[in-house]
């Protein structure tokens, strides 16, 4: 029960680190990763997964 | 330390002591001397703060120059003319970059670039996502760069949704600019501009998402203005969306106390990978523009100096010397030297009392040789800033153009174009991009031209005189407008 970031279309924008309110999205460097650990997608926060909700591109914050 | 102080060669000034031998020989005659007065249309306190920012004063964009740093990629809106997955060294618009940076690169890119460019007053945050919502890297910028270089006027640009609850940290880093971009004060326009907000945690669509933006806008604008800062509202023109929209606009937001209302073309292109770009929306002809800026006499004053430029722009306004600035090439340990900067500032307010004289000299003698219905003529410049006719012909990448009439020199707009002269040699085809940059306009000054350009020139109906290199452009334009419109030697006596 997690989310992941689909590298490829990720714009590196950081938004969904931003958002997450598990701190489970961290900066590689490179690229933003979701920690499948802390992931909840949400799941007793809010309503959907902030990082979907925020991301600029589509089916780039996806169910893993 | 560079001998050189000051890189405008054009301004032919060489090094400091040079530069303080020449102030002294002239005399600071008046005793505002370091701090030129108010124009007579502005008071005294809010001169103070645009005098030397280059996007709120014309005057100030000969002078000084601004910068960017992108620190800020993440946004909270998504607007139909805008692509952030596309990061390209060679595009010039809004919301571009080739490199981000973290709060603590970007306070030492800031430093570097204060110790090359004298010019240096402005540091904007301007994304390239959005600047409030990416509120914790524009701050920990701000005040890395703040604790350095406390001379510096900080801005940013945003789209306001998440401004309001960041107004009072504004204050307390004494900011007092702020760019908002507002392309609609009706809702039903924003759903053909913005497909979603993000708000409170939810995504939101349609009329929902145009409504709450809006009332978020006009809030910012609202306690900016209470508060006593000065807002400039940046509109996209998007023909047949928000075209004719804008002048409502532009009343609103002047009714609301903006200081600038800048009204730009909608860039768009297919290869932008844009909403707009892929649908074919076209961006406004400079006619389009010119003539809904017009329309909006009277509304919010009007800013048409505005080079729409990269969220990580160095440089004057005309120029982007961002890539001599990329993090590869800033040392890991820069210390300011604030002596580069003091030095240019006290001869920029001795060369700006100069110009001024100058150019009521140039009006008053105007006033005299031509008569009051003379018409207006628009006459192009080639400058590099300070103000003056200096640059060569072949190496101008854009002309200020400046319309004259019997009432005196305005500057009206500039045209982009990309330079004649590659390496020390012309380029035929380029010319004759020059020259239908330059229509409507037949006359252009600049410091120098070649024979052969200036001839092809002259054959396509256009003059170019370099009889004024160096002189400020006031002088230079009026005299033109005397020669060609004024009236015999004998009907001045008597005029």
């Amino acid at each position: 029960m997690a989310l992941q970031i689909i590298q490829s279309t990720c714009t590196v924008c950081g938004a969904c680190e931003f958002e997450c309110p598990n701190a489970a999205i961290s900066f590689t460097g490179e690229t933003y990763i979701i920690d499948p650990d802390l992931c909840t997608e949400c799941k007793g926060s809010f309503d959907s997964p902030q990082c979907a909700e925020v991301c600029p591109v589509p089916d780039t914050c996806v169910p893993a | 330390m560079s001998a050189n102080v000051i890189s405008l060669d054009g301004l032919s000034v060489g090094s400091k002591d040079a530069l303080t031998k020449a102030m002294e020989a002239d005399g600071c005659s008046s005793s505002a001397c370091g701090s030129s007065d108010a124009p007579e249309d502005m008071d005294p306190a809010t001169w103070e703060k645009v005098k030397d920012h280059p996007c709120y004063s014309e005057e100030a964009h000969h002078y000084f120059a601004r910068m960017h740093v992108a620190v800020a990629p993440a946004c909270n809106i998504q607007c139909n003319y805008c692509n952030r997955k596309y990061d390209c060294a060679n595009e010039s618009r809004p919301g571009v970059v080739s490199e981000r940076l973290t709060p603590e690169q970007a306070a030492r890119k800031v430093i570097a670039v204060a110790n090359e460019i004298p010019q240096l007053s402005v540091l904007g945050i301007a994304g390239p996502g959005d600047s409030a919502y990416d509120w914790r890297k524009t701050r920990e910028t701000f005040k890395l760069v703040q604790e350095q270089l406390p001379d510096i006027k900080l801005c940013l640009s945003t789209n306001g949704l998440a401004l309001p609850e960041h107004v009072d940290d504004l204050m307390d880093m004494n900011i007092d600019h702020v760019t908002l971009t507002i392309n609609m004060i009706d809702p039903e326009v924003g759903t053909k501009i913005y497909p979603w907000i993000f708000y409170q945690h939810k995504r939101r669509i349609g009329l929902e998402a145009s409504q709450i933006l809006h009332e978020r806008q006009m809030q910012s604008l609202d306690m900016l203005h209470e508060r006593g800062i000065l807002v400039k509202v940046n509109s996209v023109m998007i023909p047949g969306i928000n075209d004719e929209h804008l002048l409502e606009v532009n009343k609103e937001v002047k009714r609301r106390g903006a200081f600038l209302h800048n009204i730009m073309p909608l860039i768009s292109a297919a290869e932008h990978g844009t909403v707009f770009g892929l649908e074919g929306q076209r961006g406004p002809t400079a006619a389009e523009l010119k003539t809904l800026q017009d329309a909006c006499a009277g509304g919010a004053n009007l800013m048409k100096h505005c080079r729409q430029c990269r969220a990580d722009a160095v440089g004057l306004l005309g120029e982007d010397r961002g890539q001599e600035f990329t993090m590869d090439l800033v040392p890991d340990e820069v210390t300011y030297d604030p002596e580069k900067r003091e030095t240019y500032r006290e001869w920029v307010a001795k060369e700006r009392e100069d110009r001024r004289a100058a150019a009521a000299v140039a009006k008053a003698e105007t006033e005299t040789a031509v008569a009051e219905d003379a018409g207006a003529m628009l006459i192009a410049v080639a400058t590099k800033g300070g103000g003056r006719i200096n640059q060569h012909f072949g190496h101008a990448t854009e002309f200020q153009i400046f319309e004259v009439d019997a009432e005196g020199v305005r500057f009206v707009t500039h045209r982009r174009c990309d330079n004649y002269c590659v390496g020390g040699y012309g380029e035929e085809d380029k010319l004759e991009l020059v020259i239908k940059t330059l229509e409507g306009i037949d006359t252009i000054l600049c410091a120098k031209i070649g024979d052969c350009p200036r001839e092809d020139l002259a054959a396509a109906g256009i003059e170019a005189i370099q009889d004024h290199a160096y002189d400020y452009i006031e002088t230079a334009v009026s005299a033109v407008y005397r020669a060609r419109r004024g009236l015999p030697a004998q009907a001045r006596e008597t005029a």
